[in-house]
Order: structure tokens, then sequence, then C-alpha cells
């Protein structure tokens, strides 16, 4: 995608320099494009790179209500990591994340190989599985909190059929009210999954599939055997979304729980949104919010070099 | 594929005019019809379920709701519930419902929409056609700040408008959504001025056009649905935010989101929750509307922003 | 039209209908044992469609499919003892070679050594043995061709259909597999359905040519048969390049053929069996077989030109001119010199001609 826009630089400037008879001042040269990218240098230079690495050094300082440049060394990670409610965010985060990142990529590449099958209302079994994406987390969070609300939801319909003892409260029970998370979370993003997964599908060439059926292959070996491996970066690029998303998530848990039972349901975006401007402890929130930085870098760098590095 | 089971009967072999003729005979309930649209079938209830849900409770009475099982249709349909969420729900200490955030988002959304496509676009054009050095520099430390966590930038942003003394308004917030959208949206434009005949770009040149000739009267009219897909992504993006509305904005500006939250998740007073569930819809309507009207578009345009996470 | 020992594919009233639309319509053909059929068309003729049906690809909406004297209309692809070469290769980019060419055998359960043997062979006529442990995307264009055609190769099959399988190629590779399919079916002796909208390759492989348009075939016939007596205006078009001269005109009642203030006789042109029912029709002659110069006049018809247009074209030259009228053009040796506007002597043999009605397009 980088290629075409390089190829009309070549041929551009040296009109741009032809049309002029003296040679002016390069910053001049082309200046209504570089006016047009006033918004992206600052947007680049100042929030992006100007604001990361502003709260990564104010992470070393012991700033409370406003931000002081007092170094105090790590001290602020070694807090960090001796509190429990960042090690119970980071213990969620990984919780939510693994089944994140198995289920929608499994649910997601299921819905879509059944959507494959030249199936009659396609398009309105995609707009179904798709639908919930339109909404917020917040929306998402608060209907599914209603759903799994123990004294009306799910429990109590079951429990109204005779089953007394049927217990499904995810939400009101600290050792799983992540998965009762997860499960609201699912709901919404597997369509996008489905989505990226089935254009990949249609991607893939129909003579491959001509090819095993004249070979006999049985479709679920064709799918696992020779078409997932095809997918492949249609699969590490969904795997980039996913993760993303997922150090991200906020909304829906401050929707579903606020972080409850306790602190049981705690997500780090929550601890830096909570230090940041309730705890008035910045040094901390800067502190958790570099560690999302770091967990970022982790999986994007290796992404990023597998995905552009070998091309160069 | 190459499942419908059928008992081709054997036939005798080469004997004319004999056997399986025509289309192989396919039974409409077949296993794997049955299977197939089984599984879809109950798939697409789960998915529908929480929409119903939603629905059904909005519509019944809170002595009703005490009773009854949440799935099961309202006996006797009441609009109250949606009346008193759009106009007398409290949050706080005001009780004027949501129509008040759904206004603040409204004021947030539209300039929000308009001024980050307006410099996306704009920007995505001037990369794809007016390369300057080091504007390559800037669209790549651009795309990889997308996936930096919002977390992160959110405080030197604070002290950047309260610097300039927007912090708490809605302009700031605009402000905001223009930045952070101009990742995705920089690259859409971008991607799609790339695309486009690289003749088109230079008959114009030759004809005299300059940059804001050629983006105005040859790559704006030739746009348009990506224009379309970008105010999809924009429009539900910014309406479905929670976390900048609640960070740069005051009670009283803040955006439906924040508001819904608010109201569903106080902990004063009797909870109602047919209530809760018509302010939940009214605040997902907008984002399902745009989805079931734009349809195809709408699947593009995630595909595009879904790096947006 | 039994299908009895020389039999290999039979077809009996196949017709193809996507809804509405109708891709093939009531179609027969039968394929001898080993013999090399070609499918020719342009695209959008069912030509590849009707390869989709033989295979099993695609269910018919009428008719019969025999292979090997059973009938297979409802059999699966698998079962129909076929093997098929794509346009796109559609190798499995994720196995090497030798994965790809015994996959479909394993899952078939087929023993060991076994698929060992076979492969061996297959690599062995195709010359892939060096190839075996790479991928597809290591290989060359050619390379990946012929592993797609060892793929149909283990399968063990009487009946080989290529569905395009040199489209993806250069000129020159095309021309080299070409001859490499030729001697492949040679040794093989299987019986091979070809498809091609290439009429060269349709020439220079095919037994016989089955000439398709609209989801019938217009022709079947050997090669030269197609190209000297088409039986209609679009099959006579088709094949040939340069293309055939086309001029409209009269027939009078078995007498000549008139355009403009041209007359050409017809008592040595054979009409067919319904005979010259005289009327608007249209003359074709091959540029090959317009004699120029001094041959020209030993012809029994021949006229004053004058050169328009020379197009040298390297083996030979193209020359354009007019004859009653309308464009016309002939081949010339390479070393011919010709000025525009120069005069010359053209004739030809209408023996050697086609004509065609003009309401129908069908062969006189």
């Amino acid at each position: 995608m980088h290629t075409q826009g390089r190829d009309r630089t070549a041929l551009t400037q040296p009109a741009d320099e032809m049309s002029k008879s003296e040679r002016p001042n390069p910053l001049f040269r082309n200046l209504n494009a570089k006016v047009a990218s006033i918004p992206m240098i600052l947007t680049a230079g100042v929030v992006f790179v100007g604001g990361t690495l502003w709260t990564v050094l104010y992470s070393f300082t012991n700033s409370k209500l406003l931000p002081r440049l007092n170094f105090v060394g790590l001290d602020q990670y070694y807090r960090l990591w001796v509190t429990p409610r960042w090690l119970i965010s980071i213990e969620n985060l990984l919780i939510y994340g693994a089944i994140s990142l198995v289920f929608s990529l499994v649910i997601g590449f299921l819905l879509a190989a059944l959507l494959d099958q030249k199936i009659r209302f396609e398009d309105t079994f995609r707009t179904i599985f798709l639908y919930p994406f339109a909404l917020s987390f917040i929306v998402t969070g608060l209907v599914w909190q209603w759903l799994l609300n123990p004294d009306f939801g799910i429990q109590h319909v079951v429990r109204g059929l005779g089953w007394e003892s049927f217990s499904f409260d995810p939400l009101y029970n600290s050792s799983i009210v992540i998965y009762g998370i997860s499960i609201a979370a699912l709901w919404q993003g597997t369509g996008l999954i489905m989505c990226l997964m089935l254009a990949g599908l249609r991607g893939i060439d129909e003579d491959i599939w001509k090819a095993a059926r004249v070979d006999g292959i049985p479709m679920w070996k064709t799918y696992l055997f020779i078409i997932i491996p095809m997918m492949r970066p249609v699969f590490i690029t969904t795997l980039v979304i996913i993760a993303s998303g997922i150090v991200k998530v906020y909304d829906l848990v401050v929707a579903q729980t606020s972080g409850g039972p306790g602190i049981a349901s705690e997500v780090p975006a929550k601890y830096v949104y909570d230090y940041m401007f309730f705890a008035q402890n910045l040094g901390q929130g800067f502190a958790a919010s570099t560690m999302m930085l770091l967990s970022v870098v982790i999986v994007i760098v290796p992404w990023a070099y597998l995905e552009f590095g070998r091309r160069k | 594929m190459s499942m419908a089971n059928t008992n081709a009967p054997t036939i005798a072999a080469s004997q004319d005019n004999a056997g399986p003729y025509g289309p192989k005979p396919r039974r409409v309930f077949s296993r794997r019809n049955i299977f197939l649209y089984g599984t879809l079938f109950v798939i697409a209830a789960y998915y529908l379920l929480p929409l119903y849900v939603m629905v059904v409770t909005s519509l019944k009475g809170m002595p009703e709701i005490r009773l009854g099982n949440i799935f099961s249709p309202p006996l006797e349909i009441t609009f109250e519930p949606w009346v008193k969420a759009w106009s007398t729900a409290c949050t706080g200490l005001n009780c004027d419902g949501l129509s008040r955030g759904f206004w603040n988002s409204v004021r947030i959304t539209v300039p929000s929409v308009l001024l980050s496509i307006a410099i996306a676009s704009v920007n995505g054009y001037a990369l794809a056609n007016w390369r300057f050095k080091g504007a390559d520099t800037f669209f790549v430390i651009l795309i990889v700040g997308a996936f930096i966590p919002y977390q992160v930038m959110i405080y030197p942003i604070v002290i950047i408008l309260r610097e300039i003394g927007l912090y708490g308004s809605l302009s700031g917030l605009v402000i905001v959504h223009s930045i952070f959208g101009m990742p995705i949206l920089t690259l859409l434009f971008r991607n799609y001025f790339s695309s486009m005949p690289e003749e088109l770009f230079r008959a114009a040149r030759v004809d005299g056009a300059g940059f804001w000739g050629i983006f105005l009267r040859i790559m704006l009219p030739m746009s348009l649905p990506i224009f379309v897909v970008a105010i999809i992504l924009q429009v539900t993006g910014i309406w479905n935010d929670f976390l900048f509305g609640v960070v740069y904005t005051r009670p009283d500006t803040y955006p439906m989101t924040v508001q819904l939250n608010n109201i569903v998740n106080s902990v004063q007073g009797v909870k109602e929750y047919n209530v809760n569930m018509a302010a939940t819809i009214l605040t997902g309507l907008v984002p399902l509307i745009v989805y079931f009207i734009s349809g195809k578009l709408f699947v593009r345009g995630i595909a595009a922003g879904a790096v947006k996470g | 039209m039994t299908a009895a020992n020389g039999t290999s594919v039979s077809i009996q009233n196949l017709s193809l209908n996507f809804g509405a639309v109708t891709v093939l319509e009531t179609l027969n053909l039968d394929v001898a044992n080993g013999e090399f059929i070609v499918l020719l068309g342009p695209s959008g003729c069912g030509k590849s469609t009707l390869l989709n049906c033989i295979a099993g690809l695609l269910d018919v909406s009428q008719g019969r499919i025999f292979i090997k004297g059973k009938n297979v209309t409802w059999e699966e692809p698998k079962d129909r003892g076929i093997g098929m070469v794509f346009q796109s290769y559609a190798l499995y980019p994720q196995m090497t070679v030798e994965k790809n060419l015994s996959f479909g055998l394993r899952v078939a359960g087929t023993p060991k050594d076994e698929i060992a043997k076979r492969i061996a062979r297959a690599a062995e006529i195709l010359q892939i043995e060096p190839l075996l442990q790479r991928k597809p995307a290591a290989l060359s264009g050619g390379q990946r061709q012929r592993v797609a055609i060892g793929r149909a190769l283990v399968r063990d099959v009487d009946v080989f259909l290529f569905d395009e399988p040199l489209s993806n190629l250069d000129a020159k590779l095309r021309a080299e597999l070409r001859v490499e399919i030729k001697l492949l079916h040679r040794k093989l002796q299987n019986t091979m359905i070809y498809v091609t909208h290439d009429q060269i390759e349709a020439m220079t492989l095919a037994d016989r040519i089955a000439v398709m348009k609209g989801g019938v075939i217009q022709q079947l016939d050997a090669p030269q048969t197609i190209y000297n007596r088409p039986v209609n205006r679009f099959v006579a078009g088709f094949l040939g390049s340069p293309a055939m001269n086309f001029i409209d005109g009269q027939v009078a009642a078995g007498t000549a053929f008139k355009t403009g203030n041209v007359s050409i006789p017809l008592d040595r042109y054979a009409f067919d069996a319904a005979g010259n029912s005289g009327g608007p029709c249209v003359f074709g002659i091959r540029p090959e077989h317009v004699a120029f110069g001094e041959a020209a006049n030993t012809m029994p018809f021949a006229t004053d030109a004058a050169v328009e247009i020379v197009e040298p074209m390297g083996s030979d030259t193209l020359v354009w001119t007019k004859l009653g009228g309308h464009n016309f053009s002939f081949r010339v040796e390479a070393e011919k010199t010709l000025r525009n506007g120069e005069p010359i002597r053209i004739g030809f043999d209408p023996a050697r001609a086609s004509l065609f009605d003009s309401q129908s397009g069908n062969r006189m």
C-alpha cells in the first residue's frame, strides 16, 4: 500500500520545482500540503510522542494531585506491583485476554465458516451476528448486567422452571466475575471477527475448493489442513486487533460491575483512571499506564516485525 | 459442500437412458441442512436475545418485572419507562433524564465527525498525492500511535486542554475525538486516494489545478463512498465513546453513554429496571439505526476501523 | 451412442440453468477412449461450466454423464475417475510438492508404499523429482502447473480434465508446456478434455475440437476440418489469426457471388447438402488462401487491387487492400516489399472459401 504514493512523489516534485523560476525556501515548497498536515504533525508529534514520553517521564515522579518533577526512581512501579488491586487487574486482564483471544477466534471462524456454506439468508444472519458490535460497551455491559442479574435474569428464570438449586450469578461471584464480563465482551465482539474471517474465506481461490473436492478431501479436513493454513495472515491481523482491544477494556467493566464485587473485576485501564482522577495519585496512574503501554509494545512489535520487517 | 447425502441407486453400468438423470436430488431436510440451519438459528437467537430482553423489559411495569421472568413478553405494554428515561430519570442532582445526554452527544458527535473527517481527508489527500519530506515519518508515528492505550495520553491532553481553556467543555472533547480519530481516518483516506488513477491527478496538474482545486473539484466528487464509510465509522465510534466523555467533560456536558451509566449504576433510590432498559435502548438506538441503514458499508467501515479497537 | 468399448466420456442431453439463465443447452458429446478433446470458445460460452459438470463440481439441471460406461451424474467428483488441473494451479500453498501430490491419496487411505510408488512415477514423468520437498511459493509458474498435473496423475484415473491450464503463464512457457502436455498424452494415452480460449492450443493439441458459443457446441470436428470447413460464421471468425476475410454480398442461384462490382464464380464451391438457396450471404476466405502476383493469375478467380496498408508480422506480412469495397487482407512472404498504393493482382480458389447465410450465419 506504500508503493503507489511513493511513485507519485517522484513525478510531482520535479514539476513543483520547475514551476518556480527562482529557487524558493525549501520550507515553503509544497506549502499547502504542509499546512494540511499540521493537525497530523501536531497529533503525532505533540500528543502521541510528546504525551507518551511525558507520561513515561512522570511515572518516575511522586506526583500526587498535580504533576511534579520530583523523581523517585522506580518507586511507583515497585508500589504498583505490590498493590493487590493492580495484581488482580493484571490477573483479570490475562484471563479476559485468553478467553477473548481463544473464543473470539474460534467462534468467529466457525460463524464465518457456517456463513460460507452458500446458505440462504446469509445477509440476515450476518446482520444479526454483527449488530452487537454497533453497540457501545456501556450498552452491552448494562444489558448483560440485567441478563445476569441473579434475582431477575437467567438464574431466576431457570429456577422458576423448577431447578431450584441452579446457580448462575457470575457478576456477583468474585471468583468468576471476569468470566461474566467475558461473556458480554464475546457477544459484542465476535461479529467483527466473523466479518474479518469471512472476508478471508472469500479471498480464497475457489479452485482450491474444487481441487480438494476432486481429491476427495472431506470438508472439515479441507478447512483444517488447507484453508486455515492459507488464512494465516488474516489470523495474525485479527489476533492483533483482538489483543489491542483487550488491553483497552474499561467501559465494559465500569458498566457491568464497576470493578466489583469488591475489587474482583478490576482491570488495568480502570486502575489508571481511578488513580489519576479519583485517588489523586497521578504517579501511580502514570506508572500503571506505562505498564499498559509496555504490554502493547510486547504484542505489537513482533507483529509489526513479521508484517512489515520481512518485506523490506 | 460435499455432503448432501442421497442414496444414489446403483445402476447397471453402460446402459443408455437409464440411471441418474438431471440434478442430484437434494432433500431440503438433509442432515447437513438441519445441522447447518439449526446451528445458525440457535446462534442467531442467542445474539438477538439481549435485544429482545431489553425491549420487553422496557415495556413492562415494575410490578410485572418483579413477578415475571425477563423473557416473557409484557402482559401490559407501557411506554412510561421510556418517557421517564428520556425526561425525568435522575443522575446525581439533575433529574431531566437522558435527553440532556442525548443533546450533548449530538453536540459532540456532529462537530467531531465533521472536523475529524475534514482534517483527515485533506491530510490523507496530501499524503497520497503531495508528499513532502518527513510526511512519512509523521504518518508512521500516527499509525503506531493508534495502538498506544489511550490511558497513556489522557493526562497530557488534560493539561493541554486546561492550558487553552477548553478542559471540561464540549469543544475540548471535539478536539480529543478529532485527535484520536485521525490515525484510522487518515489511513482510510490516504489508501483511497492512492488507489485512484494517477493519470487523473497528473492531468489535473497539467491543466493548472492546484492543491485545493484538485481536492475540491476532482478528488471529493469521486470519493463519496469513502466519506460515507468514514461518517459511519465516526458516528458510531464517537457516539459510543465513554472514556473520553467521562474524562474531558463535566456532569452538565456528559455525553449520553456516561449519563446512561450514571443513571443505571447510581446507588441511590429504588432500581427501576424498566427505565434502565429503556434508557439503554435509547442510547444504543443511534448506532443501531446507522448500522441497519448502512448495511454493507458498515462492514467495510469496521473492517477498516477495526484497528481502532 | 452406447457407452461401449470406444467411449470414455459420454454426455447426453446435458443442460444447466442458473435460475432463468441457461448456461448449457441440451448438450451431447461422446469422447473416445484416449481421445484429446478441446473445448474452445470465448469467455462465457460455457466451456468451463461443461468441464465442471463433467468433474461433478456442478450439478446438472438435466441429462446424464457417463464415464467409462458408468452413469456418474450423481457421483461425487472423487468417485468419477477423473483428475483435474486448474488455471490457477490450486496447489495447497502450505504443503510441500510431495504433500500436495499425496494428500488426496492419504485421505483416501491408500497404502503408504503405493502412494510412494505413484508419486515417484508422476515425478519422473513430469520431471519434478528435485522439487518434491519445496513449497509451491518456491516454484515458477511452469513448475507449479507441472505439479498440478502431477496431482491429477497420481490419482491414477482414466480421464484428465484441464481447465485453461496454461492461461496464467507467459507466452514462451505456454508454448513449452503445450508441447509437454501433448507428449504426456502420447505417453499416457488417457482421455483428456481440455478447456481453452486459445485457438493455437486447441489446434495443436486436439484430436477433435468442440467450438462452443452460448452454451451450445457449434462444431465438433478434427482441427483441420474446423479450420477449413467451419459450419458457421462464428466458428469461421473465431479460428484463425489473422482472421478470415468476410465479404457481404449476394449469391445468385448456383452461379456466382456478387459484391459491389466484383463477381466471384462459385462453380468450384462445394455447397452443403442443403444446396444453394441464393440471397444475401457472406463470403469468407482466409488470408493465407489468397494468391498474389503471378500466382494469382493461375487461380479460378483473380482481380486487380491496390495496396492500402502493409503489416509485417515477422514470419510473413499481412497486406490490406479492398475487394468490392470491403476491407480484404492476404498474406505474402516476409521478403516481399510492397509500397502503399502499389497496384497488385490477387486471386484465390473459391473451393477453399466458405459461404455463410447472412440470416442464420450457417454454412451454405
